[in-house]
């Protein structure tokens, strides 16, 4: 497939062509490049080389569009149901940051005894099957060289097929992996000793194909009740994980733990977390740390999310992090959106580089509460593993309901998940293996005897087949479709016009769903208010109107409610009104032409407008103003009087009037051209002026209905204006000649 | 469990007083405890899924390998290994592995394999 362009979209289809024959260019894990990088002015320690493309956050805009980038290694999770939309948005966070691509499976596959195939439509995630795995790392493998960095690519080894899936996982170019068989036991059902048996093979393969493995033990606080109170119980789960999978063969470096700051706001979140994560750094020092935003305590309000993912990040910097995951703030009230994968990501991103070096400056304390904290955590997980083994090992105390007790240990409510040894899915289909027990392949965990075929070979047993498909992945079986009514190719063709036709709609998670998201307020209770948004929603012609989002202004005042729907109507692009693409002149152009004929600008803010950010941007030489192309200006400053700007413009013979109007309130930006317009006509100089307005509000069309010559809108670059200023003086100056 | 309340206090005087490197490499040496077990049960044992994922290894599609290991497991072959009832066909009857597969998955020659194991 040919190298992607910024400019034009990723085809799906052409991903899908020859997917029989792919194979993905590399395996294994791959953490970023950590080292200073020198950006214009700033020196940043904890950081990473920057990307060749990429998007940088909404105030990079007067920070020369720089895009640091962290040393953690970013992760987005995503998963629609449809992979081919999910594709797309891996893409577009690719671009702001994201080098960890978690893919959520669908529900109920890890009850699957074996594995799926084909490209069936998923709910809450994707089936994982060998075509879809196999499609979305193609896509990586050449989005990874559009932004100038590898991405890892991720999913699940758990359930009662995980084995096969790690099998797949090897054979497909999948870089990280949860696996953890906790997780099945106690989360899932999934028998305890067939969890275990199999979790070994899995790890064998995982290590084979250094993969970096995440445990499960962040679900213990998802699930517990106080969350804060399982700490001890969740250095437990970390540690059984962790040991059993370095005894089986992983290596330290790619065996990351799940970890979530347990509490949030409004308990005192870093006091309670803080200490916790210390205590969890310093036990596990040889592992790498995966830090996970806290899901617990989200409710439906975004704000709230970001703020709770922000005071995590703090945590992430006072200790470390070597994986910062994102959990995208409108998990709280539905599968993630687009959107808020970004945001979540861009959360990240802001908040590590903001925090840049933080420990170069502040220190943990060494004593006192921090310290006293952390020693008790750690002496109560201990006091749980000895309470462990003293029942008789691990089965024993799962049966017990020693594991997910709301109670903080040694403390016990009586609320722990229970699972009887002999129960849950895969009850005793575990098989012993005889002593002539073989099986000819790399990467088996366990007893098997070579040495009846072959003394030499006990190494490497695949040898007596002449290789597995772990060698040689021309051996692989690819099977494409199962089910001709549920597959890729019809949900292509469906909702084909919206992908390479004429039509748009708005979308939030698949193409063209038409769900959009209102935000409004009533003056009325939450009761009424709610009744009321719904109805505002169906006037607006919305289908499917649902309540997402209600937050109490005050009982009586008023309330915010946020709705979606969906927005049925096509929008037709070949009928959309598109604004105008400014001109633009070469720099040397501009610089020749002021030179000959000298210009110079009065400029500043109007009436009671006191935001100057985006004026001096487009005046100052530094920020690539319009004095860097010899245009002199005079700054009159903020709130500058209308008629000041037109008596400032005749008593310095200036030829141009730069005003910027931030504030639209009323109107009033639309009433201060007019005023500017008119004054200057007043005065007799309406015609020799250049009259130019700016704002964040403003449009060169509003600003030409109101009188003036131009108008520019968010984002401009003084080029931009120094052109425009360039083509006005020239028909001003051929009219005068005429 | 039975409810209890917190006997930290009680329960901690044998550690009060260890170092913190003492406290971390004990809270190792009871993590090594607690798997032992688990990693002997895991080595001496296998699994239907194992067995299938030894048989994708081999070259076998996910459809394929199934009904081998149910063919097998029906007639308490797994404890032989999955691959291991493949190999010894293709290498006594000098056929391919996947030859040797196909057989099993149609149900031949599962007599003539219990044979050989015998």
């Amino acid at each position: 497939m040919d190298k992607l362009k910024p400019n034009v979209k990723l085809d799906i289809r052409e991903i899908l062509k020859d997917i029989k024959n792919y194979h993905p260019k590399r395996r294994g894990w791959i953490w970023r490049d950590i080292s200073p990088q020198q950006i214009g002015e700033f020196k940043y320690i904890q950081a990473s080389p920057g990307l060749k493309n990429f998007i940088p956050l909404p105030s990079a805009r007067n920070i020369g569009n720089i895009d640091p980038q962290p040393d953690a290694v970013i992760t987005t999770e995503i998963a629609s149901g449809r992979f081919e939309d999910d594709i797309r948005r891996m893409r577009m966070a690719a671009y702001h940051g994201a080098d960890h691509i978690m893919v959520i499976r669908t529900a109920g596959q890890s009850h699957f005894d074996g594995l799926l195939e084909g490209t069936p439509q998923g709910i809450g995630g994707i089936p994982v099957t060998r075509k879809q795995l196999r499609a979305q790392r193609k896509a990586l493998d050449i989005i990874e060289e559009e932004v100038g960095r590898p991405i890892n690519y991720h999913s699940y080894v758990s359930g009662v097929a995980g084995p096969e899936i790690a099998v797949l996982f090897t054979e497909e170019g999948v870089n990280g992996a949860h696996q953890d068989p906790q997780y099945n036991i106690l989360y899932r059902n999934i028998n305890a000793i067939r969890s275990f048996v199999d979790a070994a093979e899995s790890k064998k393969i995982l290590a084979y194909a250094d993969i970096a493995q995440i445990d499960g033990a962040h679900n213990a606080n998802a699930t517990a009740r106080d969350a804060w109170k399982v700490m001890p119980e969740l250095l437990v789960q970390h540690i059984i994980n962790s040991m059993f999978s370095e005894k089986v063969g992983i290596k330290k470096e790619n065996i990351c733990l799940s970890t979530v700051p347990p509490a949030a706001s409004p308990t005192p979140d870093i006091k309670l977390n803080l200490p916790y994560a210390v205590a969890l750094r310093e036990f596990f020092s040889d592992y790498k740390m995966r830090a996970q935003m806290n899901t617990k305590y989200m409710d439906s309000s975004t704000r709230e999310a970001t703020v709770t993912h922000v005071l995590n990040l703090l945590i992430s910097r006072l200790t470390s992090a070597d994986i910062q995951s994102t959990i995208t703030p409108d998990e709280g009230r539905n599968v993630p959106w687009h959107i808020y994968n970004i945001e979540a990501l861009d959360t990240a991103k802001q908040a590590l580089i903001g925090m840049d070096d933080l420990l170069s400056m502040v220190n943990l304390k060494d004593e006192g509460y921090l310290q006293d904290k952390k020693r008790e955590i750690q002496e109560r997980s201990i006091l749980m593993m000895e309470e462990i083994i003293k029942m008789g090992g691990y089965f024993k105390a799962v049966e017990a309901g020693m594991f997910v007790d709301s109670g903080e240990y040694p403390a016990r409510n009586g609320d722990g998940i229970s699972r009887d040894i002999n129960g849950g899915v895969g009850a005793g289909s575990v098989i012993k293996r005889d002593k002539d027990y073989f099986a000819p392949v790399t990467a088996h965990y366990g007893y098997n005897n070579v040495e009846q075929y072959s003394k030499e070979h006990v190494d490497d047993p695949a040898a007596l087949i002449d290789g597995c498909t772990f060698e040689k992945p021309e051996m692989i079986k690819f099977i494409d479709e199962l089910d001709e009514t549920d597959n890729v190719y019809l949900r292509l063709d469906k909702s084909e016009e919206y992908r390479s036709g004429n039509l748009l709609k708005p979308e939030v998670e698949w193409l063209g769903d038409g769900t959009v998201v209102v935000d409004l307020f009533f003056s009325a209770n939450e009761r009424i208010s709610e009744a009321a948004a719904l109805e505002t929603g169906a006037k607006m012609n919305l289908k499917n109107v649902e309540v997402i989002h209600k937050e109490i202004l005050h009982p009586s005042e008023g309330t915010r409610i946020q709705i979606k729907g969906t927005f049925d109507f096509d929008i037709e692009i070949d009928k959309l009104v598109l604004p105008e693409i400014i001109k633009m002149h070469t720099e040397d152009e501009i610089l020749d032409y002021v030179k000959k004929n000298p210009m110079k600008v009065v400029a500043g803010t109007a009436g009671n407008d006191e935001h100057s950010v985006g004026i001096r941007e487009v005046l100052d030489i530094k920020h690539g103003g319009i004095e860097k192309y010899g245009i002199k200006y005079e700054y009159l400053g903020t709130s500058v009087p209308i008629e000041k700007f037109v008596d400032a413009a005749i008593e310095t013979k200036s030829n141009i009037i730069m005003m910027s109007t931030i504030i639209s309130h009323d109107g009033i930006h639309y009433k201060s051209m007019k005023k500017l317009h008119n004054y200057a006509v007043e005065k007799g100089v309406r015609d020799k002026l250049i009259l130019i307005s700016g704002g964040t509000q403003v449009t060169p069309e509003i600003a030409r209905e109101n009188n003036m010559d131009q108008g520019f809108g968010r984002g401009t670059k003084g080029i931009q204006i120094a052109s425009f200023i360039l083509d006005r003086h020239k028909e001003i100056n051929n009219k005068n000649e005429n | 469990m039975k409810e209890r309340i917190d006997d930290f206090e009680n329960r901690r005087e044998h550690l009060k007083d260890m170092s913190s490197i003492e406290l971390k490499e004990y809270f190792m040496k009871l993590s090594e405890e607690m798997i032992e077990p688990l990693l002997d049960l895991a080595y001496n044992n296998t699994s239907k899924s194992i067995e299938r994922s030894v048989l994708l290894r081999m070259g076998f599609s996910s459809i394929d390998a199934k009904v081998i290991v149910n063919v097998l497991a029906e007639q308490n072959l797994l404890r032989k290994g999955a691959g291991h009832c493949v190999y010894i066909l293709s290498k006594n009857k000098k056929i391919s592995i996947q030859e040797a597969g196909e057989l099993i998955k149609n149900g031949e020659e599962i007599e003539y394999i219990m044979e050989i194991f015998e």
